[in-house]
Formats: C-alpha cells, structure tokens, sequence
C-alpha cells in the first residue's frame, strides 16, 4: 500500500480493488506499526476514519464519489477536528477537542476523504525543523539524522515515509515548502486568501495559508481543488471562482518565462543545492522554457520584517490560551495573575514564548513605529518587486532553503541561525503570492526542492510546471526505500 | 479661588443590530448566561471574525446625523489586553482610522441660549463579556453572551463646562441615536453609558487640569451628581495644596461618591495594531448618500417642525424634541385634542413634574397619551376646569381608568349651569359686606385684584367645579353695579 498516489488509490478504489475501510484499517495499521522511528503522528483517530470510509464506500458502491471519495489523508495538527484533539504540538492544547471542523477539514470531508489522523509539528507552526514539537521531533525518513524540515514537519514525513498518501499543511514562513523540499515532495502554498483559514489555529494571520504536501504534483491539485474556495467565515478568503486545478496540467511550457533572482543564488547557498536546482531549470528550459535573470533587490530584508510581522501577530493571537476557557490551567493558581502567568509558563514551549516575547515588545508603546510599521513598510517593499519581477516574467524559481535538511540538534541552540533557513521562502508569504517546492535531486541522500513561486492565483500555472517536470524526470518517485537502502543503514552509514 | 470645570464624555452605545458585531450570535439582553455565543464570541481556536454589515450602515447613519465626517477608509485594531471576560486576550476596535471623524452636536443649556459641543469621533468595537463575581463562591463565572455585541463609541471635545451640559449632551445624544433607531437607548440594561472625564483648573487657565475618569455611568441623573461630586472632591483636594492624580474612577451611587477602581496595578500598554482578521472597511460616497438620504426626521428638524407648523415656542419645541420618545408621546396628544399649546403645556408642566416626582422616564409613565389627550379636550369643551384636570391627570397616574368615568365618579363635572353659579355669586356677596365695601371703595384698576377673594369663595362653594370664566364675569358685573 505504501507510496501510492492519491491519484492510484482513487482508481483502485474506483475499480473495487479494495474499499475504502479496508486501506483506512492498513493504513492505520501501518502507522501504528511503524510510526514510532518517525514520529510523525501526534495522534490516530481510528473510531472517525472507519467511520467516514464506510460513509465513502456507500457513496462509491452508489457511484455518488467524488476523486477523493475514500481516499486517506492526515491532518496537520494545527486543523481543528470535530471530536478529535487539535494540539498545535502545545501542551497548551494537549486535551482540547474542538467542537468544530475546520473549512478545510469540511471540504475535504464532504469530498469524501477520509482523515486517519493528525501530524507532528512545531508548536503552534513556530519553526523550521520540527524540533519545537511538545510531542517530540519529528525525524525524516530519507535519513533519521536529519530533520523533516518544519513547521509540517509530520506530515511531510508522514508522506515521504508512506504512511498516508496526503497530508495538510500551512505555510506562514515557508512550512509547507521547506518540509516538501527537505522530504522530496511536492508542497503547494496557494496564494493568501485562496484557501480559508477558518478552524486553522492561528500562529500569523496575515502570512498563514493552507495547502497539500502531496507525492506528485496531480495529486498536489486534486488536493487543492478540494481544500480551495470562498469562505464567508474568513473575512480575508477570497470571493472569487476556484478553477480546477488538474485542468492546465498537460500545457506545454513553450514560451513560458521563467526569472531567476540573483539574490537566490547568492554566498549563502549550498553549491550542490545550486547545482540540483540549475539542473533542474535545464530541464524546464528543455520543455521549451525562456530563463531571465531578474532580481529581487529587497529579499534580504524579508528576514528581519518576517520576525516582526509574525511574532506580532502572534503575540496576539496566542493571547486566547489564557487557561480560562480551554486547553491547559496550571494546578491550583492563587489569583487570575498567578494563573496567566503559570498556565502560559507551562503551557508554551521556548520558541513560542520567544516569539511572544518579540512581539509584544515589536508591538509596545514606542517601539511600534520602530518596528512594526517599519516591518509593514519592508513588505510592501518586498511586494513591489515580485509586482515588478513578474511583470517581465510568468514564473520566479530557485531553491526552497540554502541547504538540503540539517541534522537534528544542529539549529536548537541558535535561533537566529534557524531563522535564515527561511530566507527563499518567507518573501511569498509577505508578497501573499502563490509558491510549491517539487522535488529536484539529492544532495548525499538528502532530498532539494525546486522553488516555484508565480503571480497571484497562478497556483494552476505553477501545478502545470511541476507536473510537466514530473513527467521528464523521476525524483518525485523516490522514496526512502526505493534504491534498496534500508532506512536503518543509511542511518548507520551517516 | 474660581475654578472652571472641563468635561469631556465618551459614550458607549450599544447598536440594535439583530447579531453581533462579528459573529452570528443574537445579540440581545437577559438571556441565560453563555447561550448567546458561537466559536467566535468564546474565542475558540481557529475561529474568525465576519464584520456585521448592518453595524457598518447604524455608525455611518449616526456619522450623518451629527453631520460628521464620514470616514470611507477605517480599519478595525486590536486592542490587547487579558482579563477573563476577554476571551480572545483582546478586544477588536477601531484606533487609527475610526469610522466617524469630526462632528458637533448643539445642545441647549439653561439660559435657553444653544452651545456647540465637538464630536472628535466615533468607532465601532466589540463589547466585553461580564465577569460574574456574586453567586459562585469564592470563584467568579464568565458570560460571554454581551461579548461581540456591537458599541459605537462616541467620543466629544473638552467642551462642556459643568454637568448640566454633560447631562444635556446625552440627552441629545440619546435623543438622536434612538430617533435614528441604532440603539434602543435603554440606560438601565447598559444599552448607553458614558465615561466622563473631568478636571478643573483655575477660571482664565488654558492648560487643562489633570483629569479623571469617571466609568460607566448608565443614568442621566448619575451623571450629573458624579461630575459634581467629582468637582468638589478635585477643588477640595486643590484647595488644600494637593494634587488631582490621573486614574479612573467608580461613582457609587448610593454613598454619592466617587473612588478608585481596582487598580489594574501598572499602565496599560494596549498594543494596538489593525486586526489582521478583517479587511479595512472601505466605503464610497454612494452608500453613504444613500443612508444620509434614509434618515428619519431628526430631534433638530422635529423642533424647528413643531415651532413652524405647530406654533410651539422655541424652548417647548426644544424641549419637547429632546427625545424621541418624549416627542412621539407629545405628538400622539396633538393628535387627539388638537391643541399643541395646550398639549405640550401639559407634558411640560403636569407629566414632567410627576415624572420626576416618581422619577420614571417617558416610556413608562402610566398616563398613555390618548388619556392626557381626551382630558385636555374635556378642558376644551368646558366640561372640566384645570383644577379638576389636575386630579383626573392624578387618577389618571395613580390608578389608571377612563377619562370621562373619573370624572363622573369624582364629580368634577365644571357646573356651567348660568343659574347655579348665579345663586353661588349672589350668596358670596351677600355674606361678605365687608371686603363688598372695600371693593367699593377702591380704585377702578386695583379692583381686578380684589376680585380673588370672590372667586376663591365661589370656587370654594362649588367644591372647585364651577367653571372659572362664568364665575369670574358674574362677579365682576354684579360688584360693578354695587359699586
């Protein structure tokens, strides 16, 4: 079962190879077997999953299913879920049990998919290597030294190991991209506001957005026409018509022009990294592709900016985990200060209070113009130059992160150092446009990810690249166990 | 030393809107705690606010009505701050770009003259829950149903001078905001209420005194003896070499005194940025046309109507405007008896005073207005004079009834009868020879005068139900002749 594609089990389904119950039951057995080396899961909802798949096997045996009809996916913890526990990967919300579903989480359910799960993370989406996990670090099944890359760390491992053929994931500074890059899959960010926020735990809300991390790019799509859409709950989706994403799949690339911003190729990048990603845009320029050099002259700054833009935001948004309504209270507080103090204490882990400490402090009385509007300004700045960029060409690529994954423990003790690791990815978020990473080679077994970002609502554009890529080369069919290297002796060889 | 008051009021109005200002929730009073709320109201995880379209239309209609800038570009911030009835650890409201900017509001003040009080602005935002400190033991109960409901808060200029004017600034704001059919005004549910702030500083100073502001007070009265009380605490502490700390302070109006409230121990940094969750609201000049067009009669236009077509002096029709419940009662008596002089004498004089004797506002007096109207037709018609109208309005008041039926059992029927009164006139004149003689022989113009003595015993001899204007004719021929 292990590695199929959305895309295969949909026919196999279809076909009555098997129902739907019968892959939810391997599949659960499955992780149950070997989720342990990976943690990967935070936890299995079993009871619900058997549920829907006997609901999607109605459907299918009276021809009423939809592609996803009974097909299993996993949720990145940070979805609300019906009767299941969300955690954000926080003590903080190791008990809770939302009431409701997210709309992403509805879409998906009413397509027909069936939830086995929710995946690790970093705590409430804060960090790049899903080391912040209350849960644990996650370890990434291409080498169990190396990181999954966060913040949905789990559910790229989850996928690259191939425990689930899909999983959900955000995106706020680059968590679904540098995880697909560091895991060898492909990620989508769609264009803010194309898919609700509602029911996703907040960590930046005007950086967060949800999309798949799935094994091919079709499936990316098939993904995405389900978990997209205008949604009257978010104020900040986007009214406008969902094209379906698998539709523009098969175009050529002819005459398509790609940009490659000098600021991605600069000293900070691993030169076999480079090297994977200027194979890769040969590849695309085979396909009948123009490559521009462009520049993006005010990248650097996306660093700084990002790191007062998003800790603001969440500063505030994790304002609501006050041990008064929900989620953990600390034992027996002696007034309401004891309480905030003592349930936030113990209920954040260190990069979350960190980043709640920055920007409260972004935010104060006297330093809000130093910083938080400085920061707004950067973006704007940062926004300019994609408008200008990609007034010259249709696509911007380049890598998803300088190296390919580091090794577990190497970045936990220097944040900052963890912080530059988002240097390629953060700017989309800050512009709002759309961006994937698709795999692009190894560098010593680990995997690199072609960045594609594109103007806003290009994500069918993008899908398209990707998937023309996918069908002249076969990195994305790699799995960790596909060159017979058993995932135990690459961790004793490294 | 002669001190100059300076007050300023922040008035919380709580919008009529059917849901709330961000959520879906029915937004109304009274209902049992917590069943008023959805995801967004608790402040659950993951969910999101959805701006209340109807909330936008009320605060762009009371922009017009106060003839205000309308904002077409404002944005909603948060405003953070934890504390239990805060679910989200924050409060959405406007900061930067409010929804209403400049405006102004006359009031009139006791001399009849009329003032300009500056509106600096006014800005949507949501309402806390209440935090429930009674009842739970030691502990304290959350609800959340008020949280999210939607408050337009309207702030003024420094401009008032003492607390009349604070008291007739709400007035009219309360008499606008109800006639625009934004808010239902009601004081006592919390529906409206302000935040005075008040400092003195020596008469002739520029530089404002230090301030302090007076919380939530939910009563026209209330703010009048709060501003007071807190007048003479500031002068006193002055006076006495001190000086005025800035903090915000409780009125308790059962001592009449104004304290400190808990202390919420440091400053408050709010950390106000715009709220990511909501898009900044952008409006055009077409909608707010539209909405400036539907407005209703407002309190200034309804006086000046009652002055041109009513013939209601300036101060009546002022008066009378001054709400617009007041205003409806009025217009509903007019509308029975005819007569607006008679008719706004009438809710001026005799249900203002018993309104404030028993203390009760328009709305619940128990005189309906087709009752007061009826009366004043049977002044109109002779049937009674104004003494016996007095106490058919006392009956009225007092144990409700029927106008004509009161009458009737409390025999006030004015006796017209010529022959009746006659009999009366002739028996007064004849048991009084002596003050007869000093008629006689006084002066033709002071002879007016004299003539109450008469009257009195006439009235008194008909138990008051003679009718004034017969009595008063009679006498005077049959004195003349004597004389």
């Amino acid at each position: 079962m292990t590695h199929k594609t959305l895309v295969q089990i949909a026919k196999d389904l279809a076909a009555g190879k098997y129902s739907s119950r019968e892959i939810t039951q391997d599949i659960i057995a499955d992780i149950k077997a070997r989720d342990a080396v990976y943690n990967s899961f935070i936890s299995l909802s079993e009871d619900l999953a058997l549920g829907q798949a006997d609901a999607a096997d109605a459907r299918i045996k009276v021809g009423n299913a939809d592609i996803l009809t009974g097909v299993p996916f996993a949720h990145k913890d940070l979805f609300c879920t019906q009767g299941h526990t969300t955690t954000a990967a926080s003590k903080m919300l190791a008990n809770f049990v939302p009431p409701y579903e997210s709309t992403v989480g509805q879409r998906l359910l009413s397509a027909g998919a069936v939830c086995v799960g929710k995946t690790n993370m970093d705590e409430f989406a804060m960090g790049s290597s899903n080391e912040s996990s209350f849960f644990g670090a996650v370890k990434n099944p291409w080498d169990l030294n190396a990181v999954p890359g966060g913040s949905s760390g789990g559910s790229a491992a989850a996928v690259a190991a191939g425990l689930v053929p899909a999983a959900t994931g955000t995106d706020t500074g680059g968590s679904i991209r540098q995880p697909a890059s560091f895991c060898n899959l492909t990620g989508i960010k769609p264009t803010y506001g194309r898919v609700s926020r509602f029911g996703i735990i907040a960590y930046a809300s005007s950086l967060d957005q949800a999309g798949p991390m799935c094994q091919t790019a079709e499936d990316a799509a098939i993904m995405l026409n389900a978990m997209a859409g205008f949604d009257e709950q978010d104020s900040t989706s986007v009214q406008q018509e969902t094209p379906d994403f698998t539709a523009e799949l098969n175009l050529p690339l002819h005459g398509l022009k790609v940009g490659l911003p000098k600021e991605f190729f600069g000293p900070g990048l691993n030169p076999q990294v480079a090297e994977c990603i200027m194979a890769a845009v040969k590849e695309i320029e085979k396909l009948g592709a123009q490559i521009i050099d462009i520049s993006l002259p005010n990248l650097e700054l996306s660093i700084p900016a990002y790191y007062v833009i998003a800790p603001s935001e969440a500063s505030s948004n994790l304002s609501r985990f006050d041990g008064v309504r929900y989620g953990y209270r600390c034992d027996k507080p002696e007034n309401l200060m004891d309480l905030y103090c003592r349930t936030r204490a113990e209920g954040f882990g260190t990069e979350v209070k960190r980043r709640i400490m920055v920007g409260t402090y972004a935010l104060s009385e006297g330093y809000y113009d130093a910083y938080y509007v400085k920061a707004q300004r950067i973006r704007r700045l940062i926004k300019d130059d994609f408008a200008r960029a990609l007034s010259q060409v249709d696509v911007i690529m380049g890598p998803v992160a300088p190296t390919p994954a580091f090794d577990l423990g190497s970045n936990t003790k220097d944040p900052v150092a963890m912080y530059l690791e988002d240097i390629y990815t953060l700017s989309a978020n800050m512009a709002g446009i759309p961006a994937m990473s698709a795999p692009a080679g190894f560098v010593n077994g680990r995997p690199v990810g072609l960045h594609i970002m594109g103007n806003y609502f290009a994500e069918a554009k993008l899908l398209n690249i990707a998937h023309q890529y996918q069908q002249v080369t076969d990195w994305h069919l790699q799995t960790p166990t596909s060159n017979n290297v058993p995932v135990s002796n690459q961790e004793k060889g490294a | 030393m002669s001190w100059e008051i300076v007050i300023g009021l922040e008035i919380h109005v709580q919008l009529a809107t059917k849901s709330k200002l961000f959520s879906g929730a029915k937004a109304g009073f009274g209902a049992a705690p917590n069943t008023q709320t959805t995801l967004v109201d608790l402040g659950m995880p993951g969910a999101l606010p959805v701006f209340n379209q109807e909330a936008l239309r009320m605060a762009v209609a009371f922009g017009t009505a106060i003839d205000a800038e309308v904002c077409k570009h404002s944005v909603f911030a948060r405003k953070n701050y934890f504390y239990p009835d805060s679910p989200k650890g924050y409060q959405t409201s406007q900061m930067d770009h409010p929804i209403v900017g400049l405006g102004h509001l006359d009031i009139q003040l006791e001399d009849r003259s009329i003032k300009r009080i500056g509106v600096t602005r006014a800005h949507l935002e949501e309402d806390a829950g209440k935090s429930l400190h009674e009842d739970y033991d030691g502990m304290t109960g959350i609800d959340l149903n008020r949280s999210s409901t939607p408050l337009l808060e309207i702030v003024s200029e420094p401009d008032m001078r003492n607390a009349k004017e604070a008291v007739a600034y709400m007035r009219k704001m309360h008499a606008i905001v109800t006639t625009i059919g934004i808010s239902d005004g009601n004081m006592a549910e919390g529906s409206m209420r302000c935040d005075a702030n008040v400092s003195i500083r020596p008469k002739g100073q520029e530089k404002l005194g230090t301030r302090a502001e007076l919380k939530n007070i939910n009563s026209f009265k209330f703010i009048e003896r709060a501003i007071n009380v807190e007048v003479e605490r500031q002068i006193d502490i002055l006076e006495d070499g001190g000086k005025i700390v800035q903090e915000t302070r409780l009125y308790d109006s059962d001592k009449n005194e104004t304290r400190p409230m808990r202390s919420k121990e440091e400053a408050n940094d709010y950390r106000y940025f715009p709220c990511p969750d909501l898009l900044p609201i952008e409006i055009d000049d077409a909608y707010i046309d539209a909405i400036r067009q539907s407005l209703p009669e407002l309190p200034d236009q309804r006086s000046a109507r009652f002055v041109s077509q009513l013939g209601l002096s300036e101060y009546d029709a002022s008066v009378l405007s001054a709400s617009r419940t007041l205003a409806d009662y009025f217009e509903a008596v007019v509308l029975v008896c005819n007569d607006a002089k008679l008719s706004a004498n009438w809710v001026t004089g005799e249900l203002s005073k018993y309104m404030n004797q028993h203390n009760v506002e328009i709305d619940q007096v128990p005189v309906t207005a087709v009752h007061l109207g009826q009366l004043i037709n049977r002044i109109m018609d002779d049937t009674i004079n104004s003494k016996g109208a007095k106490a058919v309005f006392d009956e009225l008041w007092n144990q409700a009834g029927e106008v004509d039926a009161i009458i009737e059992a409390n025999g006030l029927k004015q006796v017209s009868d010529i022959g009746a009164i006659e009999a009366m006139v002739d028996d007064v004149i004849a048991s009084s020879p002596k003050q007869v003689q000093q008629y006689a022989d006084a002066e033709v113009e002071k002879r007016g005068k004299m003539l109450g003595f008469f009257m009195g015993q006439v009235m008194k001899a008909s138990k008051g139900s003679a009718n004034p204007g017969q009595v008063n004719g009679l006498l005077k021929k049959k004195l003349d002749l004597l004389c």
